[in-house]
Parts: C-alpha cells; sequence; structure tokens
C-alpha cells in the first residue's frame, strides 16, 4: 500500500491515493517490473516509430509519386502497392501478430519477446503510415512542384525540399496519431511476450484483479500521449502558421 | 537579322482524353521561332493550348511529335538529367506564383541556386542583388503568405533570375493581380528584357498585356497559331475573327453597330471612320502588306474645307506606333465631301456608314471601305482571311473582296522563320 502511493504520489494524482483499491500486491516487486514495462513499451514504440516512419515515408512516397499525373507516375506499380496496403491494414493487429509469425520466426529467430514483437510492429506501422504520408500529400500545390522541375531540380530533390517541407505540418500530426497507434499495438504484442506495459497491465492488474496496476499503467500511457500529441500540436501550429 | 533562340518544329501534342479512342491535341502542329532578345506574346482563349506550349519550351511537357530546339539544343533527345543544366537557363513564372509556402521570401530566391551548388556567400550576395532588384529588401525573411499578389510574383521573378537565365517564361503571369499590379508587374519585365536581355515568352489571355510589352505575337486558337506576326501588323492589320475580337478588347477604335446607329441618329450629317495606322503593317504568315492609314486627314480637312465634328474613336500605341479609328461627322456640299471622301480614301481605309436620311448597312461598311481594302495578299492566293476591318462576322464577304495574289514567287510556308527585322 505504501508503494502505491509513492506511484500515485509521482504521478501527480492526488486523489488517486483516497479512494480505497484492493490491492494486495506488493509495489516493491511491482515497481521495478512497471519501471521495465515502461522501458519496453518506449523500446518498442520507439524502434517501430522510427524504422516504420521511415519505411513508410518511402513507401508513402512511392504511393503518392506513381499516382497517375505525379512525379514518377506508374499506374501498374500504384495498383499494386495500393491493393497491398489495402490488404495489410485492415487486419486487426492480434490477427497479423499470429498470422505473420512464421515469417517473424524466419526473420527475427524466435516468436516470442520484444524483438519478436517488433518486427510485426514495423510491418503494420510501415503500411499505416505510408497511406497516411500518401494522404497527406496529395494536397501539396502540383504548381510548386513544376516550378521546382522547371528550376532542373531531380526529383528525389523535389521529394526532399519541396513535396516533404510542403506537407510537414500535416505529416508531423500523421506521426503523432502514429504514434498513438503504435502505442496501442505495443499493448498488445504484450501478449506474444513483448513486454510493456499492456503486458503489465493485463497480467499484474486484469488477471489479479488489481484495478490500480492498470490504471497506473493506463495513466501513464495517457500522459505519454498526452505530451507526444502537446509536442506535436506545437510544431504543426508553428508551421502552419507560415503557410496561412 | 536576329538568331532564333528558340524554335519549334511542327511540334503536336496529344493527351489521352476520356473517349479513349481519340486522343485530345492541345497542341496541333505548331512552329514558331522566337529570337533572342524579344518579347514573344502568345495570346489565345483558355483551352488553346498555349499553357502545353509553353511547357514544351522547358520540356515540362514532351511533345508527340516535332521537335523543340532551345539555345542550340534539341530537347526531344534529353532525358531529365540531361535538361537539368538547359533548365537553369530558362526561367518560369506562374499564374499563381507557386511559392514554396515553407521557404521564406529569401529562401525561395535562393532554391535555384542551392540547386546549382553556389557557394552560401554567393548565394546571400545573389539573393539579396536580387532583392534589390525586384524591390523587396525588407521582405526578405516574410513568408509568402505574408505578402501581396504582387509582391509574390516578384519574388518568382526574383528565383526565376537567380541563375542568370536566357529566356524568361511567364505562364498567365498577371491574370490574378489587379490593373495596378499587372502594370508594374509588366514594367518589370520590360526592365528585364532590355536591361539584362532575357528572352521573355509571355503567354496570356490580356491582350492589353501583349499590346503593352510584346514586340512579336501569335494568336493561338484550338491548339493551332493562326496568327503571328511583329505585334503592331497583328494590331494594325489583324487577319482573323478571333485575332479581331481579341484587338478589341485592348483597343477601341471602329464603333459599334449600335453606336453607329445613335451617331446616325444625333448627327445630321454623315458618318465615316478612318482607321488610323501610323506604319506599314506586314504579316509573316502569307507576306501581305498592309499601308499606313490616315497620315494625312487634316490636311485634307483643311484643303477641302468639309466641316467636321470628331465624335468617336481611340488611338493607341503599340510597339511605339499608333493604331487606331477616329469617327468624323462631314457636313457640308455633298460634292465637296464625296471628293474629299475619295481623295482620302486613295491612302487610307475610311468605313462609310451614311447618314441618318441614306445609311449604309453596318456590316458592308466595315467589309468594304471606300476605296477597296488596301491589303495586298502577296502569298499563296488563299486569300480568304483577308476580310474587313470590323468587329461584324464578314467572313463570307470576303471572298468577294480578296485582293489580288500577285506575287506568287513571295509566298512563303507558314512555318518559316520570322524574318522581319527586330530592334
Amino acid at each position: 500500500m505504501n508503494a502505491f502511493n509513492v506511484i500515485t504520489g509521482s504521478l501527480a494524482v492526488k486523489s488517486m491515493t483516497t479512494i480505497t483499491l484492493a490491492s494486495d500486491q506488493d509495489w516493491s516487486i511491482l515497481k521495478p517490473m512497471l519501471f521495465q514495462s515502461i522501458a519496453q513499451t518506449l523500446e518498442m514504440v520507439f524502434i517501430t516509430l522510427v524504422v516504420g516512419g521511415i519505411l513508410g515515408l518511402v513507401l508513402g512516397v512511392i504511393l503518392y509519386g506513381t499516382r497517375p499525373g505525379n512525379l514518377f507516375q506508374n499506374s501498374v506499380i500504384y495498383r499494386i502497392l495500393d491493393v497491398i496496403v489495402n490488404i495489410v491494414r485492415p487486419i486487426p493487429f492480434i490477427i497479423f501478430l499470429a498470422a505473420i509469425q512464421p515469417l517473424t520466426m524466419k526473420v527475427v529467430g524466435t516468436s516470442i519477446g520484444t524483438a519478436a514483437a517488433i518486427f510485426p510492429m514495423i510491418i503494420m506501422a510501415t503500411f499505416a503510415t505510408s497511406r497516411l504520408v500518401e494522404q497527406n500529400l496529395v494536397p501539396v500545390d502540383r504548381g510548386v512542384i513544376e516550378a521546382a522541375r522547371s528550376m532542373g531540380a531531380s526529383t528525389f530533390t523535389i521529394v526532399c525540399t519541396v513535396l516533404i517541407p510542403e506537407a510537414l505540418g500535416p505529416l508531423i500530426l500523421a506521426y503523432a496519431f502514429l504514434f498513438i497507434s503504435i502505442l496501442d499495438m505495443s499493448a498488445m504484442a504484450g501478449y506474444i511476450g513483448g513486454g510493456g506495459l499492456g503486458n503489465f497491465a493485463i497480467s499484474y492488474g486484469y488477471q489479479k484483479f488489481d484495478p490500480a496496476v492498470t490504471w497506473t499503467a493506463v495513466i501513464i500511457m495517457i500522459v505519454l500521449v498526452q505530451v507526444v500529441q502537446a509536442i506535436a500540436n506545437m510544431l504543426a501550429k508553428r508551421i502552419l502558421k507560415r503557410q496561412k | 537579322m536576329s538568331e532564333a533562340i528558340i524554335k519549334l518544329d511542327h511540334v503536336v501534342k496529344e493527351f489521352k482524353s476520356k473517349d479513349k479512342k481519340k486522343p485530345m491535341r492541345a497542341v496541333d502542329d505548331v512552329s514558331l521561332s522566337i529570337n533572342k532578345g524579344d518579347v514573344f506574346g502568345i495570346i489565345g482563349y483558355s483551352g488553346a493550348g498555349k499553357s502545353t506550349l509553353v511547357r514544351m519550351i522547358n520540356a515540362l511537357e514532351r511533345p508527340t511529335s516535332g521537335s523543340v530546339r532551345v539555345l542550340g539544343q534539341d530537347l526531344t533527345g534529353l532525358n531529365e538529367s540531361g535538361l537539368r543544366p538547359l533548365r537553369r537557363k530558362i526561367g518560369m513564372i506562374f499564374q499563381q506564383f507557386n511559392l514554396f509556402s515553407t521557404k521564406t521570401v529569401a529562401q525561395n530566391i535562393a532554391y535555384p541556386l542551392v540547386l546549382d551548388h553556389w557557394r552560401k556567400d554567393y548565394q546571400e550576395r545573389r539573393v539579396s542583388q536580387l532583392l534589390k532588384f525586384v524591390g523587396l529588401e525588407e521582405h526578405a525573411n516574410k513568408y509568402p503568405s505574408q505578402l501581396s499578389g504582387g509582391q509574390k510574383q516578384r519574388v518568382g521573378i526574383a528565383r526565376a533570375l537567380a541563375t542568370n537565365p536566357e529566356i524568361l517564361l511567364t505562364d498567365e503571369a498577371t491574370s490574378a493581380l489587379d490593373p495596378e499590379t499587372t502594370g508594374e508587374v509588366l514594367d518589370l519585365l520590360q526592365q528585364i528584357n532590355r536591361q539584362l536581355g532575357v528572352t521573355i515568352v509571355l503567354i496570356t489571355h490580356q491582350m492589353n498585356v501583349v499590346q503593352k510589352i510584346a514586340n512579336r505575337i501569335a494568336v493561338m486558337s484550338d491548339g493551332r497559331v493562326v496568327e503571328r506576326g511583329d505585334a503592331y501588323s497583328v494590331f494594325a492589320a489583324p487577319k482573323q475573327e478571333i485575332t479581331r475580337r481579341f484587338i478589341a478588347t485592348a483597343i477601341s477604335g471602329i464603333p459599334d453597330a449600335e453606336r453607329v446607329v445613335d451617331m446616325r441618329r444625333q448627327w445630321g450629317g454623315r458618318i465615316v471612320t478612318v482607321l488610323i495606322r501610323q506604319k506599314d503593317a506586314q504579316n509573316e504568315l502569307d507576306n501581305s502588306v498592309v499601308p499606313s492609314s490616315g497620315q494625312n486627314i487634316s490636311g485634307l480637312i483643311a484643303k477641302y474645307g468639309v466641316s467636321t465634328n470628331l465624335i468617336y474613336g481611340g488611338i493607341d500605341t503599340v510597339t511605339g506606333y499608333a493604331i487606331g479609328a477616329m469617327t468624323y461627322e462631314l457636313a457640308g456640299e455633298p460634292s465637296v465631301i464625296d471628293g474629299f471622301l475619295g481623295e482620302l480614301s486613295r491612302d487610307s481605309d475610311v468605313l462609310d456608314f451614311g447618314t441618318a436620311q441614306d445609311p449604309v448597312d453596318y456590316d458592308t461598311a466595315v467589309s468594304t471601305p471606300l476605296g477597296g481594302l488596301k491589303a495586298h495578299p502577296a502569298g499563296n492566293g488563299d486569300t480568304s482571311e483577308t476580310g474587313g476591318y470590323g468587329n461584324a462576322d464578314n467572313a463570307d464577304r470576303a471572298d468577294t473582296l480578296a485582293g489580288n495574289a500577285d506575287d506568287a514567287a513571295r509566298s512563303t510556308s507558314a512555318d518559316s522563320d520570322g524574318k522581319e527585322e527586330q530592334a
């Protein structure tokens, strides 16, 4: 009970301390596990966000660029990629984890643990990001791209110095949205031994009828999301203000 | 004789249309040659193919057939990376300015310099030089959204000029601007042409824009160049109905039918319009010559002692020469007036609208000037386009009025080089 007070106190949720919760677990054991879970979640989310985010950006730019009438239009490639993205994206992540397990086994060498969780997360995040990126590039004024072409910029240069900067505000918001989706995925990845806050909440909170533990995990996740979203909003606002 | 800096040869551009069997022909067999130092105006309604045409000069569009030579290089054989050095010698400005919205004014102007791998301190010097040239020094660190339309276009111009291009393509560059700002931007373009010697290709649907700065003009309709020549000649002696419609938006001269009826009612005498052309006009497509007109009116009025009232008209300047029309009411002895008109119409185009008692039909008056049409087509005998001067549809009548095709030897094909001398 003592440790619980410390935790909630450190989260500055004073009111929680006055609510009596049926917690007979020892927080001196739970606390290091919680910190480990936070570290695991951050590891999974961070790696997925960076790797999946970059791969998704590339795939998104290809999707956008191969669209009819765009920078490197190619309707065959566009249609193939479009179909693949549409097939993968609607699969619920928990099912996707199971479905892709043989491939995970081959690539990572194991199908349980944090590394095994990150691989399917990256794949799903790549497809999710690609669509978000594509959708946010479509509104970029084609005239601006034409202007860069008329100045002799290469396609790669145009993507890096015109296309992405012009869409940067909405792209930052898209990545904040993506962060939340990945956090969501990381919770499910706990099921295959990925660990993390989701696993912590289920194993030590839900399954042991200890709402205090569940809520501790939930609140940490809420705070994480709030912080990321606030930073993204601030950055996007600054960029969008220039454009409007 | 000037050298051709841009040469389009039988250029065709087709786009896939919704009706898959028949492609849409945006540019249809266009041959043009633009000389160094020209301000070449290409005018036409939207959809006439002029934007597509200008985009083939820097290969933003590739021709379906035909060839495009710019600065001595054949663009049709070059791939995107091969085009890059050439594109740096061709600046382009746009109707919607197309500035990079997340870059400052200075960064926008520096962009082509970055592409060209300029050293940082050279970039900065060049940018401040350009900002000064377009008069935007104090806006260097603003974003485009903080500027007015005219200022945005100045940034566009500075950016297009950054790498010292030899050619500047302007695609409806003033169409989104108000008349005053349009005037400022045109002055700037003229300055660029005269001071920096940049050849300008000007795409527009605004005839007054062309009138103000172009020295040569091509009129486009349905993907074809239907009229072409030095600016003065096209304004002074338009052959096509579409050209006449465009000119009517820039120069007022010949009264319309309603106005003539009013004038006959308001003024008792004979209503006569004299066309003003300060010098001869030459048509590039068929080599015909339309002589000057209306240069001796005052002298003849004094000589015959006819009483005149100047009741309508307008004279404008194209490339420094006067073009327009004056409408007089003539009163006095009919025989004196006839004598006066007889001598006047020997050297000038005179449209006789008659009097209130004895009116002349408007279409007849504008298509059959006194003393006959002064055009002397010397082309291949196809003179059906040599119609009258008014805004009325007089194509039918034109057949009967066709001038004499007297010198077949001088005939030139429509796609020959622009041969008239340029200053």
